[in-house]
């Protein structure tokens, strides 16, 4: 059952973190191309950096350093009075009305809240390559658009809106359908994160009951279902494949950019 | 202990020499700083090894699938689908229990230590990532090249060698650049998938990871980590950026900077 369960847990993923990171890459994209100076550096490190360093690294820090600010935030709030220093040695010790989730709380909270901790983490990495392909994409809209636009008397934010965004997703498409192969491709990474997915469950029911003895009663079943996950990604990317190139034939129908699609 | 002492005890832990017991407590910046570029060691072993093994291995397979015949395309063809199209994680995954199957049966147990096994794996991927570049270079070298070698009276190996192989390698080579930086960036995970670090002789995220669970505190140790890959990136961009210049030396003012474009996981 649980292995099913994780099969929807990897999809999920995936549905949510798609437009989420897409969301995350539209904000950085925004600031990066900002007239504001200071917004504008923020939205070039955060690119920067993000994509400079290996993902892994950036996975196992996110998901610490995440559910400690918002519980250090927690406690900030809920206990003013509390003296003792946070970070005790090897520990991170909030008062217990800061922890999150609760532990009153039931089991799948605890899940829920790993689960979201993932979301995020996946959202804030793949939203710095989002905002690195809508940057490019942006700035491959003729500008000729966006002056025409002007003329007609239309203000800055209206151009922005109505012409320069609906212009750049066909711009933007080849980057953005890369980047869903390579999240795809990175769903594994959520084992990491302590979410029980399918790599988990893989080696779950593999290994358990053969892990201790040296003479196996059965061969080593992990091979057959690592074997399966391999079959099962291929066939997923190989159908993302078919359908964004669909999706590229549709919108770049009626354009005369085809070739700059290539 | 001293920060000399601690480089001396702790500089070369990751591959079995100094002290064999890791800090247990009172955690400095020296020591995190120390094991976790001596676990670097290991990212650039596998990368230095994985790329040098791959840039022929690649080409080899880039031309196989360049092939009229189709005994020759049809595994190469096959062989890139199945290695671009799944995670690198499973692979390691699914290449660390066929290593294990191997040692029960007696061939090759060496193939489950990391620095043998995990290195196959590198080698495998980056072969059929680089191949793909290879092969995308080669079907766009212009045809005008082609015919001016047919003008010189050049055939075949000749042909080959002299040009279309140069300016396959030269239109290869940005996208090579960024591939060199992901497999560098994908040494990491060696260590996070099955291969077992004997001894705690990690790589750097390994030790990273590993200050990171003692202390509760990730902001120590991951942004050494990321500092070290940033020097190292760059290095490798500067080094990749120089091969470049090399390759295009007969045209000048036609060097472009290779655009430092890294990304994610594969």
């Amino acid at each position: 059952m649980g292995l099913w369960w994780s099969f929807l847990t990897v999809l999920a993923l995936l549905a949510i973190t798609a437009p989420t990171a897409l969301t995350f890459g539209f904000g950085g994209a925004v600031a990066a191309r900002s007239d504001i100076a200071l917004l504008r550096w923020l939205g070039k490190a955060y690119i920067a950096v993000v994509r400079g360093v290996p993902d892994i690294a950036f996975f196992l820090f996110f998901v610490i350093a995440l559910d400690q600010g918002l519980e250090w935030t927690r406690h900030q709030i809920t206990c003013p009075g509390w003296t003792e220093p946070i970070w005790q040695g090897n520990d991170f010790r909030v008062c217990d009305a800061a922890k999150l989730p609760l532990s009153s709380s039931p089991q799948w909270m605890h899940e829920v809240y790993g689960f979201f901790l993932a979301v995020v983490t996946f959202a804030i990495v793949f939203g710095a390559f989002a905002a690195n392909v809508l940057y490019g994409a942006m700035w491959s809209v003729p500008d000729s658009q966006v002056e025409a636009a002007h003329a007609f008397g239309m203000t800055k934010r209206r151009a922005f809106w109505r012409i320069l965004v609906p212009q750049m997703w066909i711009y933007a498409l080849p980057g953005l359908s890369n980047l869903w192969m390579i999240l795809i491709k990175a769903t594994p990474l959520l084992f990491l994160l302590g979410v029980e997915d399918i790599v988990y469950w893989a080696r779950e029911l593999g290994g358990t009951k053969t892990e201790k003895f040296t003479s196996y009663p059965h061969g080593d079943w992990r091979l057959w279902y690592f074997l399966g996950l391999l079959i099962f990604y291929l066939a997923f990317t190989k159908l993302s494949e078919f359908a964004l190139a669909r999706l590229t034939r549709q919108l770049s129908r009626g354009r005369p950019i085809k070739a700059a699609l290539a | 202990m001293s920060c000399l002492e601690t480089i001396q005890a702790y500089g070369l832990r990751s591959i079995g020499i100094g002290e064999r017991l890791l800090p247990r407590e009172d955690f400095t910046l020296c020591q995190q700083f120390t094991l976790i570029g001596s676990g670097l060691i290991w990212n650039l072993y596998f990368a230095i090894l994985a790329l040098g093994f791959g840039f022929f291995l690649s080409q080899a397979m880039g031309l196989a699938k360049a092939s009229p015949l189709p005994w020759l395309r049809k595994p190469a063809e096959w062989y890139i689908l199945v290695f671009r199209g799944s995670p690198l994680f499973i692979q390691f995954f699914l290449a660390y229990f066929i290593f294990l199957e191997f040692k029960q049966a007696g061939i090759l147990p060496w193939l489950t230590a990391a620095q043998a096994g995990a290195l196959v794996v590198l080698i495998l991927n980056t072969t059929a990532y680089s191949a793909e570049m290879f092969y995308g270079a080669l079907q766009s070298v212009p045809s005008g090249d082609v015919e001016a070698a047919n003008a010189y009276g050049m055939t075949g190996w000749t042909r080959f060698r002299r040009v279309i192989w140069p300016t396959m390698l030269r239109l290869a080579w940005p996208a090579y650049t960024n591939e060199a930086i992901f497999l560098f960036h994908a040494t990491t995970l060696v260590f996070f998938s099955s291969f077992p670090a004997w001894q705690q002789r990690g790589d750097a995220l390994y030790y990273a990871n590993y200050f990171a669970d003692k202390t509760f505190n990730p902001f120590i140790p991951y942004p050494i980590l990321a500092g070290y890959f940033i020097v190292f990136t760059l290095l490798l961009v500067g080094l990749f950026g120089l091969m470049n210049r090399w390759l295009n030396r007969h045209r000048p003012g036609v060097v472009r900077r290779i655009r430092y474009r890294p990304q994610l996981i594969r």
